[in-house]
């Protein structure tokens, strides 16, 4: 009798007396309330608080339940937060990985194959592969592009509902499919014990029982020179100060988003060595004095999820001091939500838009109070530097540069994956040490430097020391260090038009610039001959107009391919 | 005196350098203000003066020295020493580069004539945009206010942040992400499919014309401006009306003090009854052969069915000689006037005047009988004063806004936006209801209590304060007497023992009564909900109570304001339209108030207080009244029992009517004189916040039709008065002559600043907001407290009529119909009557919504149809009564307060059973 709510019926919204002398509606203005859909959702949320922050986290509920959210969900799950419907919808309709269904469309199949489109995967043949699926036409499943899933040392990559399937091949696939092969496998981590095992969280105890001050902490972290990882740079140590000067109560926030095209280092470690990153995670919370801590994990790394669930509640079973709160937040989908503030937002249960700065996070930042945003793999070194000694990881580094940097490579190179490598290593001999060379056939030609946002680089610049602050003067950023690797098969400007229709899809749509001058970006690019006058009026007011470092930074590879690749355009 | 405090901008100001210009920035100013403070422009597209900045079109974007990007001149504030430019080349660049975008993809259709868009791509000289346009939607012109053209959508969200933030009516909605934004309603729906209450904000708002009013009205040029209020509810919204040829275009909100440029669907669309077909234009006379009866089916559209066309010559005579014939014959005693909450200050003033002393009696009344008499009668008793203490605006300086048997979003939108704007800033909502409405989903407390029981509930909150030692004890004995009688009256009253009565738990009324008693600062708002029952004057009582007891009166943010419902109804009152009360509330029996009255009058007056409106419904069956004036009122609808009430004035010897379209009651009349609609004329009304505001003449009235100022003046001749008024300026000025609380409020000072608020005693005062500050207007200048017990309604459901009949108003329809149901876009919103039924009572019923329901009480029955709503408690109908097929006040009880005199609209026994055959739909607007 009764359909779930969650089956599309048809169209309850009777538009068909538009415009004509109506009759009163039978219900109050808009849907009619829809008491079965709100019961489900009543079951579904369970004595969840209903706090509107959640909201992200509910829809998540929804779309894992019944594959998709309907428009009545939609309406019910606004009415148990007592948020306009608009607001779910516009929060549910921003992320991808919900499929919002409205009254009279046709729900999505049952499974989704993703296909990463993004370059390094473009590279190794995911257009091709991406057209054998699409023609395999499995029942009951659809194949969609995807962006970056940040497994590009793999590539091509796919995801069969959650499970990866690296290195894929529509064969590889199709098992997947027919065998149901649809849930991640678990990491081979090391877990809570054998971490404790090994000595790990001693030195947080040490820091707890007053062992360690903060002060001496903190010095430690500025002298060793550890900067953000994510992208930006900022002095790890610095922020600390910053942050704890702010008043209380002050929040965390971890930004494990990791979506800027070819880098996957944080998945990389977080797959083998969590505690790591949490130790460093608590060490800072009590550096700063925080009170929560919020990690916010893209949802594309579903392995880590289940790790992460599975190693905090361990932790949080058995800790070996007390724990500030720590909420897992799962990402949806969004690229843009790598940006500090989006990430916030999006925490905050809302859509990913970049908020305008200032204030800055450290003083306004997630709830409204004092935030330290950290990238993962920043705090996955806190251990070591505080255990090792600032001095230690201040004397690594090459060519004048110190530190350490974890380099995602992938491209054309022999073995690309995490290579951790010296701070001012250039490409070449990362290629050349790390990677076991070029892959045969290929030539050393271009390379990204720092991911989609960081430009693209000729051979010719292949001895600039990766850093910080060096490739500024050739227009690119080391940006989270992923570095993919061009040949002389590969053209930089297909290369930048890939990007450009990576930003153009993850634009947040809020600023004109961005919005807009991606996908104006993305048709001058298309053309077969570039308007380059335009393309840089527009670049120049992309990069200075733009609210967040999405826009700011899209332009960077048309910059490059006019100035090192101009017989590409001729 | 205590207008609010100018939080000084000239507190602090910030130096910094502007295009090489050193400049001031007061304090809190954005760059772009400060900018345009010292003449320099700076383009601009989703900031708009008034309204949150976003920073999200960059059109405003200027160059601040030392930093990376460039910044949103909207959005920051300059720091001391910032070098700004604004005209560099890098900013210019961005400026341009982004309207050139924009206007990339907008067509170069016009929907708008004044776009912005438009604007500043001239300003900045951009010629043809060099980029290829997107994609563009579909136009979706399912609403019919308004027209949603998405092509020309630059998406600035200046219409989301105008529904969600402003008015927050929350339908609008920026979804998807990146190229795929797009502005949605709900859940991107047709605009006339979803939850939008066409408030029209985000028309306003919207820059280019992708929101427009419906049928291109922003393509017509205007031949003027007129700056004025709205006709509608007693929020007194200004607004500008937009005329050409003597028809009014479109409006606009205009900055006052209740609205600061916000409307609602009948301010801002519902103004064309106008000009609508049916208006009156000629007298009438009844003609022969047409007796009047009770029983009538009425055809406003054919009104020469019934009546015959005569000169005002004629009809003059025959009104106002027959009127004077009974009052010679019968006494004055035998004739009474009902004027009107719909006219002006002046008007109401001659009206009541000419009762007095044209008719010579008190029987002088208007609708506030059925709307706050109740509120009147205790506050009169308790405070000394009838009107509110504070303004509807200080919800936003208050704690804690406790709001009870009122409904604001729906009849007092403007108003309900300021309560949803206080609650996004943190005030506590406490909403006390037996219907959920739409503010509940905003209130940080809902209590759905038991229809009838607000007494107990009121009287818990009360003993708990006192039980809990919340009381204001200085206040108390500084400021109040009886407090001993009340204190000992709620001792009875316990909230576990009354939970069971009022139907909320005992913590819950505990709560409450904390959180309003120790608040920094507790509003109560109330409506009819509290008024409309024979026990209104208790539940009154009892608010008026709460405030005394903890003090939560006569500082901002804090005090008592019972929303009134009409756009005059607390100036009609002001000025003496009651039939015990001359201007400024003096009591008719007090000797010298009548005294100095017949001295500026010149005539003896009746000292007996008149009868009120229901009473005189009696009189005229006993046959005690014999002839009747009433002037834009409608008690054929309005009346509770209305069968007997349209009996009555089917009795008359002589019924004059006084109004714009044919309605009921003039359906009953003798003689109908044609008069003029709100925009036709000049006059003061005086709105729920005691401002005086000047509506200005916009239009001509249609054909002989005639301001009611004049007829009125007419209508005094003919009765025998010498009047010579030409002007409302001249009425105003006698008016202040006898009501001390607007005596220095000039008419060259309302014509320059369009509102004032009394009491304002002497010219140049700026007048007071916030009142009974230090003291209460009664002769010991103490408040009084008045206990109250429990009296339940008069009627209750029993096996024959078991569901509980709640009558009210909608959004869209205003008092009785009359104008809001000949306007195209309201009625095609709502335009049948309609009955609201909890879906679970509906679904028991075996009814479907929209199905038709039978709904009788012991005095009448109507058939309309059924809409499951849940906001319904459980075994109660909601009718609004302004339907003549489907008269809601038919079924009403017509028991009265004893002390307001308010019949009991909001309780009285029916019974719902399917089916039924419905009256056809009067046309109204068709066509």
């Amino acid at each position: 009798m009764a359909t779930p709510a969650g089956t599309p019926q048809q169209s309850i919204v009777d538009t068909s007396a538009l415009g004509t002398k109506r009759k009163s509606r039978g219900h109050p203005k808009g849907r009619p309330r829809d008491l079965q859909a709100l019961a489900e959702m009543r079951a579904l949320l369970g004595d969840a608080p209903r706090r509107r922050d959640l909201l992200v986290e509910f829809l998540h509920r929804v779309q894992d339940r019944y594959g998709h959210v309907c428009a009545a969900h939609v309406v019910a799950l606004a009415e148990e937060l007592r948020l306009a419907q608009t607001e779910v919808y516009e929060v549910a309709t921003f992320y991808h990985h919900f499929d919002v269904v409205k009254e009279g469309e046709t729900p999505p199949p049952a499974l989704t194959v993703r296909v990463c489109e993004t370059l390094s995967c473009q590279m190794a043949g995911a257009e091709a592969l991406m057209a054998a699926c699409a023609a395999a036409n499995w029942p009951d499943v659809r194949v969609i592009g995807a962006p970056c899933i940040g497994r590009c040392e793999r590539a091509p990559a796919a995801v069969v509902g959650r499970n990866p399937v690296d290195r894929a091949t529509v064969s590889a696939i199709a098992q997947a499919v027919a065998h149901k092969h649809i849930e991640p496998a678990l990491p081979a981590a090391i877990d809570y014990a054998a971490y404790r095992a090994a000595g790990g969280y001693a030195t947080l105890g040490a820091c707890m029982r007053g062992e360690r001050s903060v002060d001496a902490v903190t010095t430690a972290l500025e002298d060793s020179g550890l900067r953000g990882l994510g992208g930006a740079g900022f002095p790890a140590g610095r922020k600390w100060k910053i942050v704890r000067a702010e008043p209380a109560p002050r929040l965390m926030a971890i930004n494990i988003d990791e979506g800027e095209p070819g880098t996957f280092k944080d998945r990389h470690y977080l797959e083998r060595d969590p505690h790591r990153f949490l130790e460093g995670m608590l060490i800072a919370a009590w550096a700063v004095g925080i009170d929560s801590v919020y990690i916010y994990l893209r949802d594309e790394y579903a392995a880590c999820r289940a790790l992460l669930e599975r190693e905090l509640a361990a932790l949080q079973a058995e800790p070996p001091c007390a724990l500030p709160a720590i909420h897992l937040r799962r990402g949806a989908g969004a690229y843009i939500c790598g940006e500090e503030s989006a990430m916030i937002e999006s925490i905050e249960g809302k859509r990913g838009m970049p908020r305008l700065r200032p204030p800055y996070v450290a003083q306004v930042g997630l709830f409204g109070r004092p935030t330290l945003e950290h990238n993962m793999e920043t705090l996955h070194w806190v251990r070591d530097v505080v255990e090792k000694g600032a001095a230690w990881f201040a004397s690594q580094g090459r060519n004048g540069r110190k530190g350490l940097r974890s380099f995602s490579v992938s491209g054309r190179v022999t073995r690309p994956g995490v290579h951790l490598a010296p701070a001012g290593i250039t490409v070449r001999q990362l290629i050349d040490e790390f990677c076991g060379g070029m892959l045969p056939g290929h030539d050393f030609y271009a390379y990204l430097p720092g991911g989609a946002s960081g430009g693209i680089l000729p051979a010719s610049l292949g001895d600039v020391p990766l850093d910080f602050d060096t490739l500024q003067p050739h227009g690119a950023l080391i940006g989270s260090a992923a570095v993919i690797v061009l040949s002389q098969h590969d053209r930089a400007r297909d290369a930048a038009l890939n990007l450009m229709r990576f930003f153009a899809d993850e634009s947040c749509g809020q600023c004109t610039p961005c919005r807009v001058g991606t996908e104006k970006a993305v048709a001058l690019m298309a053309q077969p001959r570039w308007d380059k006058a335009l393309l840089g009026e527009l670049s120049q007011a992309m990069a200075d107009a733009s609210i967040c470092g999405l826009g700011q930074a899209a332009p960077n590879p048309i910059a490059c391919v006019v100035k090192y690749f101009p017989q590409e355009l001729a | 005196m205590n207008a609010p405090a100018e939080l000084a901008a000239q507190l602090e100001q910030t130096e910094f350098r502007l295009n090489g210009k050193a400049v001031n920035a007061n304090a809190g100013e954005t760059i772009i203000e400060a900018a345009k403070r010292h003449g320099v422009e700076i383009p601009h597209l989703c900031y708009k003066p008034g309204m949150r900045p976003d920073g999200n079109c960059r059109a405003c974007v200027v160059e601040i020295k030392g930093e990376r990007v460039l910044a949103p001149s909207c959005c920051r504030t300059p720091s001391a020493g910032m070098e700004v430019s604004s005209d560099s080349a890098r900013a210019l660049h961005s400026q341009k580069l982004v309207v050139e975008m924009l206007a990339a993809d907008v067509p170069e259709r016009v929907y708008k004539p004044d776009s912005e868009l438009e604007h500043w791509k001239r300003w900045l000289g951009i010629g043809k945009p060099r980029f290829a346009a997107r994609r563009q939607p579909a136009a979706d012109l399912s609403h019919p206010a308004m027209a949603v053209n998405l092509d020309a959508c630059i998406q600035c969200t200046r219409c989301v942040r105008a529904c969600r933030e402003e008015q927050v009516n929350d339908v609008i909605g920026y979804a998807f992400r990146g190229r795929h934004s797009q502005i949605v309603f709900d859940l991107g729906d047709p605009m006339g499919a979803s939850t939008c209450v066409a408030c029209g904000e985000c028309v306003q708002a919207c820059p280019t014309g992708a929101l427009a009013p419906a049928h291109e009205a922003y393509l017509v040029k205007a031949d003027k401006t007129v700056a004025s209020v709205c006709p509608y509810c007693g929020v007194g919204c200004q607004l500008t009306y937009h005329v050409k040829g003597n028809r009014i275009v479109h409006v606009e909100g205009r900055d006052g003090p209740a609205n600061h440029g916000r409307l609602c669907v009948k301010g801002r669309f519902g103004v064309d009854y106008v000009h609508h077909k049916q208006r009156l234009t000629k007298p009438l006379i009844r003609k022969p052969g047409f007796p009047k009866s009770a029983d009538f089916v009425m055809d406003p559209a054919n009104p020469l069915a019934v009546f015959r066309e005569a000169t005002w010559e004629e009809a003059l005579e025959v009104a106002g000689g027959t009127l004077a014939r009974i009052r010679d014959a019968h006494g004055g005693h035998a004739l009474a006037g009902f004027g009107s909450a719909k006219g002006s200050n002046e008007e109401a003033y001659l009206f009541q005047k000419l009762v007095r002393t044209g008719f010579g009696s008190n029987n002088v009344d208007h609708c506030t009988r059925l709307c706050h008499a109740s509120s009147v009668a205790a506050l009169l008793e308790g405070i000394g004063s009838g009107a509110v203490s504070n303004p509807v605006m200080d919800v936003m300086q208050a704690d804690v806004v406790l709001l009870i048997g009122a409904n604001p979003v729906v009849n007092h939108p403007v108003a309900a936006t300021w309560i949803k704007n206080a609650v996004k800033r943190g005030t506590k909502l406490i909403l006390v209801d037996p219907r959920r409405s739409e503010l509940a989903r905003h209130a940080t407390h809902y209590l759905q209590f038991k229809p009838d029981t607000d007494v107990a509930l009121l009287n818990a909150m009360l003993h708990t304060i006192v039980e809990e030692g919340l009381v204001n004890k200085a206040f108390i004995a500084n400021r109040t007497s009886g407090y001993e009688e009340i204190r000992n009256n709620v001792a009875n009253y316990s909230p576990e023992a009354m939970a069971p009565v009022c139907g909320i738990a005992a913590p819950v009324i505990r709560e409450v009564a904390r959180l309003y008693a120790t608040s920094r600062g507790s509003m109560i708002l109330w409506g009819m909900g509290i008024s409309q029952h024979i026990h209104g004057t208790d539940n009154a009582r009892c608010l008026i109570a709460l405030s005394l007891m903890t003090g939560q009166v006569g500082r901002p943010g804090t005090g008592l304001h019972p929303l009134r419902g009409q756009n005059n109804v607390q100036g009609a009152s002001d000025v003496g339209l009651i039939p015990m009360m001359l201007p400024d509330y003096q009591r008719v029996d007090d000797i010298a108030t009548r005294q100095r009255f017949e001295t500026v009058w010149g005539t003896a007056l009746d000292p007996q207080p008149g009868l009120t409106v229901v009473e005189i419904m009696d009189a005229v069956h006993a046959g005690k009244i014999r002839g009747m004036y009433i002037m834009g009122e409608n008690p054929a609808m309005s009346d509770p029992d209305v069968h007997h009430a349209r009996q009555a004035l089917a009795e008359l010897e002589m019924l004059v009517t006084q109004d714009i379209f044919l309605t009921e009651t003039g359906y009953l009349a003798d003689v109908i004189l044609p008069a003029s609609a709100f925009p036709e004329k000049t006059g003061t009304f005086t709105n729920t916040d005691r401002s005086v505001q000047l509506g200005r003449q916009a239009l001509e009235p249609p054909g002989e039709a005639r301001q009611d100022l004049r007829i009125i003046v007419e209508m005094a001749k003919r009765l025998g008065l010498d009047w010579n008024y030409k002007h409302p300026s001249e009425v105003f000025a006698e008016m202040r002559q006898t009501m001390a609380s607007i005596a220095g409020v000039t008419w060259d000072r309302l014509e320059r600043d369009s509102a004032v608020t009394y009491p304002c005693a002497q010219e140049g005062d700026p007048g007071q907001r916030v009142v009974f500050t230090d003291h209460f207007p009664t002769a010991s200048g103490k408040a009084r407290f008045v206990a109250a017990a429990i009296i339940p309604a008069a009627e209750q459901p029993d096996a024959q009529y078991p569901f509980v009949l709640i009558t009210g108003r909608q959004l869209e329809h205003w008092h009785t119909g009359s104008m809001t149901r000949r306007t195209a876009v309201l009625d095609s919103i709502e335009p049948e009557a309609v009955a609201s039924v909890h879906p679970d009572d509906l679904g028991a019923l075996g009814v479907a919504p929209g199905d038709a329901i039978t709904v009788a009480s012991r005095r009448g029955s109507i058939t309309l149809a059924a809409r499951a709503d849940g906001g319904t408690p459980r075994g109660a109908v909601f009718i609004p009564f302004c339907y003549y097929e489907a008269a809601a006040n038919l079924l009403t009880n017509p028991v009265l307060d004893p002390f307001g005199k308010i019949p009991e609209f909001k309780y009285c026994a029916v019974s719902v059973t399917p089916g039924g055959t419905s009256s056809p739909t009067i046309g109204y607007s068709g066509d």
